[in-house]
């Protein structure tokens, strides 16, 4: 092992450790809507709210995105920087498809009256929820700036680590997503 | 790190797929007939173990972290931090859930009224 690649491994290892944070993070909200998801204050439930195809929908689309992304990242290794753009820029179409989806549910729930004022539940529900989107949009921002990099300069060491540790992150987004999926929507519909 | 392959990004693909439709159907089927399969008590269990075996194949096929070189501090991290999130989690849900069950509705409306004047 060359000293480049050591260093990379160490900054991955410092990335990992951020998502390990953020993933306390998102415990937190989980462990909170988990605790609140009964107390509606006479307002709707998860039940009457959510169209389980809809979320489906939003499901396969991020999962869709995830593998693109990581097939990216393949070519990314092998330098092609044709593939690369393609790749990353189907993630990123998928990407802006997925934050529509939840902007348009949200602002239909809201138009409907129930915003996160309605009941603890739905606080619970729009927090857990918008902060997976805020960190997805984050995501979206990053790939454009990589993209410009990409335009500028190629596929540098510099730029290739940075897809690396991108492609990281957005694994780690539909992971999180797995779980929203599971114990907001589909427990949501059954219980 | 070890060459990562695209087999392995679409063999994670297609066990995430199934695992995410298996999860979808079984719970459409549960609403949409009178005569449910699989009661609530085993259909909750089951949903959430779906979830985390699609937590493990991606952990393997997408994030690679089986392919890591040794000293696996990543793993590691990785275990502790589930650790944490057990106790936060399961801890919540468990007390909460405890005081619920302590307080029959009428006190809870008692306690709300005389909190927040609702």
């Amino acid at each position: 092992m060359d000293k480049h690649e050591f260093n990379n491994e160490k900054t991955q290892f410092g990335f990992w450790v951020y998502l390990m944070t953020d993933l306390l993070m998102f415990a937190a909200l989980f462990a909170t809507f988990a605790v609140l998801r009964k107390n509606t204050f006479g307002g709707p439930s998860g039940r009457d709210l959510f169209n389980l195809q809809f979320a489906l929908t939003e499901t396969l689309i991020l999962l869709t995105s995830s593998f693109t992304c990581g097939l990216g990242i393949i070519f990314a290794q092998k330098k092609k920087v044709k593939q690369t753009v393609i790749f990353f820029g189907i993630t990123f179409l998928l990407g802006i498809s997925f934050l529509g989806m939840e902007i348009y549910e949200f602002s239909h729930l809201i138009t409907d009256g129930n915003s996160p004022q309605r009941s603890a539940f739905l606080s619970s529900f729009f927090t857990l929820v918008g902060t997976h989107g805020l960190h997805i949009t984050s995501g979206l921002l990053w790939m454009i700036i990589l993209f410009i990099q990409i335009f500028r300069k190629g596929l540098t060491d510099s730029n290739l680590r940075k897809l690396t540790l991108l492609s990281i992150f957005w694994h780690f987004l539909d992971i999180v997503w797995i779980f929203i999926f599971t114990i907001v929507y589909l427990m949501g519909a059954v219980l | 790190m070890k060459k990562i392959t695209i087999k392995s990004y679409v063999i994670g693909f297609t066990f995430s797929l199934i695992l995410t439709l298996s999860a979808y159907f079984l719970v459409s089927m549960h609403i949409n007939s009178d005569f449910g399969i699989l009661s609530q008590q085993i259909l909750i269990p089951l949903i959430i173990g779906i979830a985390i075996l699609q937590l493990i194949v991606q952990l393997i096929f997408f994030l690679h972290l089986t392919h890591e070189s040794k000293p696996r501090w990543n793993f590691v991290f990785f275990i502790s931090t589930i650790g944490v999130i057990l106790i936060v989690v399961v801890g919540s849900v468990w007390i909460m859930n405890h005081l619920n069950y302590n307080m029959n509705p009428q006190q809870v409306d008692q306690y709300v009224q005389s909190q927040d004047g609702f």
